[in-house]
């Protein structure tokens, strides 16, 4: 952000990588994320996506909104603020955590950082200054917006601990999911965390040192297949690990403007986040009511689909003529070797005996064709290696 | 031959587009108009030598995009260019932007207040469905609520179902918004001065209402419906000015038969057995026809070109006490080039864009206090564009148009009418007052018209220069607008309708007044209906 007094450019913004993403990218294919130039791919999505999968991708993610929470009452704020028991999320450990606006309906995922005592940072794909602020009232802490000042990488895939490890990170293999540490005398943060359901870490470090990281981080790793990874192969990726996507797969409840398009954390399948034994939290009431009266009104579901058709934009029905739902993300998974998606269906509808189907548009030689084809309510992830949890990691 | 099946008093935009979908119909029209031009307000003149000036009205958004294509107005010539955006100068040299691109516009909200900033996505959600509840009554008639007719019902349940279909939250908000004033409202989301004083405008601009009286914050609304190809809130200029809507329609209108007759001044409207029976011009002359109808302000209609004993004495009480007070003035200043605003860094967008010289809603109102105590503000709200930026048309190549609305103009001075001094002095304060951003804007005016509402009456009919033909206020909208129990276009006297913007949906170059009256009379004279349907919003 700029400072006050000082006029904004209207030219979109780069990232504190910019200098080494716009070098990568031979493609020159660029989309503005949250105003911030951010590579949609650099030689070829595929060819990423298999580095995530195969070696390692490597991520900018800047434009990620961060926020700092700091002062005595930080931990209190946090638990009234989201749904999941915050007491629990000691210092080095993260949590992924979703917060409600008082009818319980979603305003937004994010992860949260437990830096130190008191000390947290919360990272979210939109943008909620004038929420968070507006929830402090009657708690002593203070929440900063720091997007710009912090830049950060994901580093993902089978290799990035080996990586990570010849960089001269001392025991990052030590590192569990969901773990948070500090090398470089503070300077660098690690957390074993991402957006792709494989092994991985995200990077974070003040914006003056982001060069020099990116510069370490890909000669420790040329000799490992690291490469760097645009925003579609990061999106194949986060499909594959059943990752909801805010503004794609949900809605921000502020930004909803017709009825009933905003969604709880039940309707999203992340009833797991919400723990209504805790202190009063945003939302709270409005969750224990839907819960007790199960009037969750939709249901997220992850979907295999029969055939090879990815089913964008599909509709989905109960049987083969009643519609009770759309695809929000499709894709022909090339590590499952599936066809996926994360579809929206009416809430009585999200299991197998509805004999679900989809309805399937595709393109041949600019002729369209029409399939319907059944689907197969799952509830693992796509893609769950064991990787992704073993502690240490191995090198590959 | 001096006879139709229909007379439509005045060429405005409302008249033309009435008289065009009753000819559409078949039926035979003419158009009665006193000045030697057509639009109304809605008009392009050339005042000075190769400049052409959008004199009233300016900037089109309202204009319903189905009325467009039900006349086939592209075709008729009319061309609208989106453009965006907005700035706000500050007294401390510094300027809140606001940008057509959501991004650079967060960035710069963010520049004054990181909250406000996000804030803003909570506002534009809930002020959109707002807007979206009224989109949907635009293109209708609005139901008679003590009326037990079946078509009333319907559309009361129409109204009913559109609440019901809000969150309850929601429906709080809607009942809350209705009656509220901007300031208010806009204190609920925001906490920057200026932040607040960019986004007020849009409530107090036409009305006689402050920022913080009970009802502005519906005016918002009233500026947030229209749209640019579906672009809801879109506004965009109207090629060759806003006279460019006109001339379009009146096209059409002359396409489907239809006559205009300028410098045709109606005098009278005749009355004979209870039934509307033709109109007698000042010229004396006399044009029969069983329908009138009336693009005049209501109260224009029934005080002025009427026989007060043709009506009822408990209406014409109402038709005095409909609010329509004047609150606006305008310029239009011919330039010999580009102004500069020193504090926009070079090559600024914002240079395109909507400017204002007012960076608090306590100076806006401030501003109003002046006009209640009868004189123009003196440190007025101004939104000021350059037209001729994107539309090439309106001035020579490297000169300007620059039209000034101004808020707040009274219809009547402490000191009594106005005179040409006032007038000047009135233009000298708005020019003091942008000079003040643009040091060198004022030796490039080559030629400015003043237009207080004095001179809106005297020129195009509007009562007191209220530029909505009407306050939009809550007693006065929907079923209430103009005349509680005669919201429905028919006046009290068979054959005689009303189609200006004294009728819902209200002010503005939008064209539904005068279509929705049409259907009405068409229904009446059992004629297939001409007028379209809302596309309606999904
Ligand atoms: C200064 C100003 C700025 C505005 N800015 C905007 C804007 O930017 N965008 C927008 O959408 N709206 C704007 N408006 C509002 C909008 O222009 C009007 O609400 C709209 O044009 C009114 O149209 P109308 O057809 O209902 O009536 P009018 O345009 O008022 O038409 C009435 C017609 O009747 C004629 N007439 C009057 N008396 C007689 C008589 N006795 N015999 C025959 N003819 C008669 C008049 O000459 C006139 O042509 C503005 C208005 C003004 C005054």
């Amino acid at each position: 952000m700029s400072v006050a007094g000082k006029p904004v450019s209207e030219r979109v913004l780069r990232t504190a990588f910019y200098s080494r993403t716009s070098e990568a990218n031979l493609l020159n294919k660029w989309h503005s994320w949250r105003g911030y130039t951010t590579a949609d791919a650099y030689y070829d999505a595929s060819i990423e996506y298999f580095a995530c999968r195969n070696a390692t991708g490597v991520f900018d993610l800047c434009p990620m909104t961060k926020y700092r929470i700091t002062g005595p009452d930080a931990l209190a704020y946090l638990d009234r603020l989201v749904t999941r028991d915050m007491t629990r999320i000691k210092p080095g450990r993260v949590a992924y955590a979703v917060w409600c606006n008082d009818a319980g309906k979603v305003i937004d995922d994010g992860t949260i950082f437990h830096l130190s005592q008191g000390e947290y940072r919360l990272c979210a794909y939109g943008r909620h200054l004038a929420w968070l602020l507006a929830a402090t009232l009657g708690f002593d802490v203070s929440v900063e917006e720091e997007t710009d000042e912090i830049a950060a990488l994901a580093v993902q895939g089978p290799t990035s601990c080996a990586i990570l490890k010849d960089m001269g990170l001392d025991g990052i293999e030590n590192l569990k999911p969901f773990g948070l540490t500090h090398f470089d005398h503070g300077q660098l943060m690690v957390s074993r965390t991402g957006f792709t359901g494989d092994l991985g870490y995200e990077l974070w470090v003040e914006r003056r040192f982001a060069e020099n990281l990116w510069d370490r981080l890909f000669e420790a790793g040329r000799l490992r297949g690291i490469r760097a990874m645009g925003g579609d192969a990061l999106d194949m990726a986060r499909i594959e690990a059943g990752f909801l996507q805010a503004e794609v797969d949900f809605l921000p409840a502020d930004q909803v403007v017709r009825p009933g398009r905003a969604r709880s954390p039940y309707e999203l399948g992340l009833g797991w986040l919400v723990d209504l034994e805790k202190a009063n939290f945003n939302g709270r009431r409005a969750l224990a009511r839907e819960k007790a009266e199960g009037s969750s009104v939709w249901q997220m579901v992850k979907l295999v689909i029969e055939g090879n058709k990815p089913a964008d934009a599909s509709y989905i029905y109960a049987g083969t003529r009643k519609q009770v739902g759309f695809v929000t993300s499709a894709m022909w998974s090339p590590v499952a070797k599936q066809n996926i998606a994360l579809a929206t269906v009416k809430a009585p509808y999200g299991n197998n005996e509805s004999n679900l189907h989809a309805e399937i548009y595709y393109q041949r030689e600019l002729h369209w064709s029409r399939v319907m084809a059944r689907c197969e309510v799952v509830d693992k992830p796509f893609w769950d290696p064991p990787r992704r949890r073993a502690t240490p990691p191995a090198d590959y | 031959m001096n006879s139709y099946d229909a007379i439509v008093i005045g060429a405005g935009h409302n008249g033309l587009t009435n008289a065009a979908f009753l000819a559409k119909a078949g039926l035979k029209v003419v158009v009665l108009e006193k000045n030697d031009y057509i639009g109304g307000a809605a008009v392009s003149r050339e005042l000075h030598k190769d400049w052409i000036y959008s004199n009233c009205s300016y900037v089109c958004s309202l204009l319903r995009p189905e009325i467009f294509q039900a006349l086939d107005l592209a075709r008729h010539g009319l061309q609208v260019t989106p453009y965006g955006g907005s700035v706000t100068f500050m007294r401390n040299g510094d300027y809140l932007g606001s940008y057509w691109d959501h991004e650079v516009a967060h960035r710069e909200m963010a520049r004054h207040s990181r909250h406000d900033a996000d804030a803003y996505q909570r506002f534009a959600a809930e002020t959109m469905r707002q807007t979206r509840f009224i989109r949907d009554f635009l293109l209708r008639t609005p139901p008679d609520p003590t009326s037990f007719r079946y078509r009333d019902i319907k559309e009361l349940l129409a109204i009913g179902r559109r609440v019901l279909e809000m969150d309850e939250e929601a429906i709080y908000d809607t009942l809350r918004f209705w009656t509220m004033s901007i300031g208010d409202y806009l204190d609920e989301f925001f906490e920057c001065d200026v932040i607040k004083a960019s986004l007020a405008g849009s409530g107090i601009i036409g009305t006689a209402l402050g920022p913080y009286s009970p009802g502005s914050a519906y005016v918002l609304l009233h500026h947030y419906m229209g749209e640019v190809d579906g672009n809801i809130g879109a506004w965009g200029f109207a090629r060759g000015g806003m006279g460019g809507v006109s001339n379009a329609i009146a096209s059409a209108l002359q396409a489907f038969g239809g006559e205009i007759r300028k410098e045709a001044e109606v005098q009278q409207i005749i009355v004979r057995n209870g039934k509307a029976a033709g109109v007698a011009l000042a010229s004396g002359e006399e044009v029969s026809a069983p329908i009138v109808v009336s693009n005049l302000d209501v109260r224009r209609t029934f005080l002025n070109v009427m026989d007060e004993k043709d009506l009822d004495s408990r209406f014409l009480e109402r038709v005095r006490n409909f609010h329509i007070r004047g609150s606006s003035g305008k310029l239009n200043i011919a330039l010999d080039g580009l102004p500069t605003f020193p504090a926009l860094p070079k090559g600024s967008s914002l240079m395109h864009s909507d400017m204002h010289f007012i960076d608090s809603l306590e100076r806006i109102e401030r501003a109003y206090d002046d006009w209640k105590n009868k004189t123009w503000s003196r440190d007025p709200y101004v939104d000021m564009l350059i037209p001729t930026l994107t539309d090439p048309t309106m001035a020579p190549p490297g000169k300007h148009f620059m039209s000034c609305f101004v808020q707040y103009c009274p219809p009547e001075l402490d000191t009594g009418e106005w005179t040409d001094q006032d007038r000047d002095a009135f233009g000298k304060t708005v020019i003091d007052q942008i000079s003040e951003y643009s040091p060198d804007f004022k030796d490039l005016i080559l030629h400015v018209e003043i237009r207080t509402p004095r001179e809106l009456e005297q020129e195009i009919g509007l009562t007191e220069g209220n530029i909505f033909q009407g306050e939009l206020t809550m007693d006065q909208l929907m079923f209430n607008r103009p005349i509680p129990g005669f919201a429905q276009y028919r006046a009290p006297v068979k054959g005689l309708y009303m189609c200006s913007s004294s009728t819902h949906p209200g002010g503005g170059v939008m064209a539904a007044p005068g279509a929705n009256a049409a259907r009405e009379i068409l229904a009446d004279l059992k004629r297939p209906n001409t007028v379209p349907e809302n596309f309606g919003d999904d």
